[in-house]
């Protein structure tokens, strides 16, 4: 019989992933409803030193996959285990986050256990016994409930940086269990990894969010975001004006074609928002806006509004940060 | 060689949603193929000339779907089916069973699709038909060198890219920057509508309404709660700045 709410630890170079404590929340708060216990499942090579610190975030068992075959993501090996290892525990509900790994993950594991999977979710609960999904579509401009009634496990990947994480106890620890990885048959060869080198947060990840627009008139003018994004320990994004003229690299765009992002604050420099814009950060808990056109759309979506040249106004924003956080 | 590729149907990204009858509208909304599968369709055609071959383009969806598989005739592919399912109780899992049976009947060496779709955005529709035709996957691919056998595909993954080599057949998806799909030329159009377009339904794929019953239900669909009006911090830039830097910390306590 079913039983136990499952999560996907995400982890990278040895660092588990903040969704994956966001991930453990969620799931505790599901599981304590439906009277059941969460257990995370960690895969990778040489990652059995960062199990025991899920207990601490909410995970009651970490089920361990270890192999030298899954040090670099690939889908079927990563599919083959995790599927394998769902398959014999038979959880209610396997949660993954909604990353580039979690996404391509979860549609493979969905279809070999023959389930459904609602992606890219922003809340999950629990409805008369039944667990409720809430996920945006149309570019956030109508947001569905959804549920899984009858197929098992109930799957779904949530948006990275919008489900709270639980203080964590510390001292709990979670039973660890191995489970030997059958890895299967590997038909991609990862001939070459390229790391986007950067001190940065990773956008999806990022409390606070610098972005810049057409209004920033060229690349070299990022210069000023980048400066502001400093003081704050921020990331760095852009609307796709600045990428589709070459200023700036795809993976830092934010928007329908680019990355979702729900930052604790996200700043539009010389961003007019569009809706295609708005989609991919609306979530966002306060949007400052800076642009010096008095009617442009951003200014509806924004908490605090500057009207005025950003190229005024960026400089002397990093200035006041930098004093008031001296 | 032989690509199929896989369309959608979706809402313009302009198109403004409005709730009917609890359901999201579809008056006044004009409609065009998925952003993402114009790149996959634009990639088959470029490999199609570099190597010969032919493009077949398959969808899932009502009657009005035709228009995404014609667009794609009219950029240059050789054919298309379109399967309606003949109900609306589908969901991924269920439009990848009917492509996949669709596409099996088909000789193929490499499926493209977008990795998304802009209207659900769910990105697991191409990985189910692999996963149901037994192939490998790449989704989130950038660059995309085939030939006979082999392909090399580079791939967005978490924090870069990855260069990843498959042997084909293979599901590949493309993600923006794979290339610039082409407008369909007036030529085009006009071939496009000599080129052959099967309408077929569920029965024609051996497939029954039971079989593709949707596991996800869609409990209620609702509109977003608009984002209270903002502030206008006033005054000259170097002023305002300084205010919203007050603001930031004292009002919403977030730096």
């Amino acid at each position: 019989m079913a039983k136990g709410i499952l999560v996907f630890a995400e982890q990278r170079d040895g660092k588990i992933k903040k969704v994956t404590y966001e991930l453990l929340s969620a799931g505790k708060k599901i599981a304590s409803q439906l009277g059941e216990e969460v257990s995370a499942v960690l895969v990778g090579k040489g990652v059995s030193s960062l199990a025991g610190g899920l207990g601490e975030y909410g995970a009651d068992k970490v089920y361990v996959i270890e192999n030298d075959a899954l040090e670099n993501y690939t889908t079927d090996a990563y599919a083959n285990v995790v599927a394998d290892l769902v398959k014999q525990n038979e959880p209610t509900a396997f949660l993954l986050g909604c990353s580039i790994t979690g996404r391509d993950l979860a549609a493979q594991v969905a279809q070999k256990l023959d389930t459904g999977l609602l992606t890219d979710c922003i809340n999950v609960m629990v409805e008369n016994g039944q667990i409720v999904f809430t996920r945006p579509i149309y570019a956030g401009k109508a947001i569905i409930n959804a549920a899984i009634p009858e197929a098992r496990p109930v799957m779904a990947t949530i948006r990275p940086n919008v489900l709270p994480v639980d203080e964590p106890q510390a001292g709990k620890s979670a039973e660890v269990i191995n489970v030997p990885a059958n890895i299967g048959n590997v038909r991609t060869t990862v001939k070459d990894v390229i790391r986007q080198v950067s001190a940065r947060p990773e956008l999806t990840e990022a409390d606070i969010i610098v972005s810049g627009g057409r209004g920033m008139k060229g690349p070299e003018n990022f210069k000023l975001l980048e400066d502001l994004a400093d003081v704050l320990g921020a990331a760095v994004g852009a609307s796709r004006a600045c990428v589709d003229a070459g200023w700036v690299p795809l993976s830092i765009q934010v928007g329908q074609t680019g990355k979702t992002v729900s930052p604790n604050l996200y700043i539009a420099a010389g961003i007019s928002g569009a809706i295609q814009h708005l989609a991919g950060m609306s979530s966002s808990k306060v949007i400052v806006a800076v642009n010096k056109d008095s009617e442009a759309n951003i200014f509806k979506s924004a908490d605090f509004g500057v009207v005025g040249d950003l190229f005024e106004v960026l400089p002397v924003l990093t200035q006041e940060i930098k004093k008031l956080k001296a | 060689m032989k690509i199929v590729a896989l369309v959608k149907q979706t809402f313009d990204s302009e198109a403004k949603i409005a709730l009917e009858g609890g359901k999201i509208g579809r008056q006044g909304i004009s409609l065009i193929m998925n952003p993402y599968d114009e790149y996959a369709v634009e990639e088959a055609l470029k490999l199609k000339e570099k190597h010969g071959g032919e493009v077949t383009v398959v969808t899932v969806g009502s009657d009005e779907a035709t228009e995404a598989v014609r667009q794609a005739l009219a950029m240059g592919a050789d054919q298309g089916i379109l399967v309606n399912p003949g109900t609306e109780d589908i969901d991924e899992s269920t439009i990848a069973t009917i492509l996949a049976k669709a596409v099996s009947g088909l000789e193929y060496d490499l499926i493209l699709g977008g990795f998304r779709a802009i209207d659900d955005g769910s990105a697991q529709v191409a990985g189910r038909v692999a996963e149901i035709l037994n192939l490998p996957v790449v989704n989130m691919v950038t660059k995309l060198e085939a030939d006979g056998g082999k392909a090399v595909a580079t791939a967005d993954i978490e924090g870069g890219s990855a260069v990843m080599e498959v042997t084909l057949p293979a599901v590949i998806t493309a993600q923006k920057g794979l290339n610039e799909p082409r407008y369909p030329s007036m030529k085009g159009i006009m071939q496009a509508k000599k080129k052959p377009l099967k309408k077929i339904g569920l029965g024609d794929v051996s497939l029954d309404a039971s079989q593709v019953a949707a596991k996800v239900k869609v409990l209620t669909y609702s509109l977003p709660p608009a984002r209270a009006a903002g502030k206008i911090i006033p005054g000259e830039p170097a002023e305002a700045a300084a205010a919203l830097a007050k603001a930031l910390r004292e009002e919403a306590k977030i730096i």
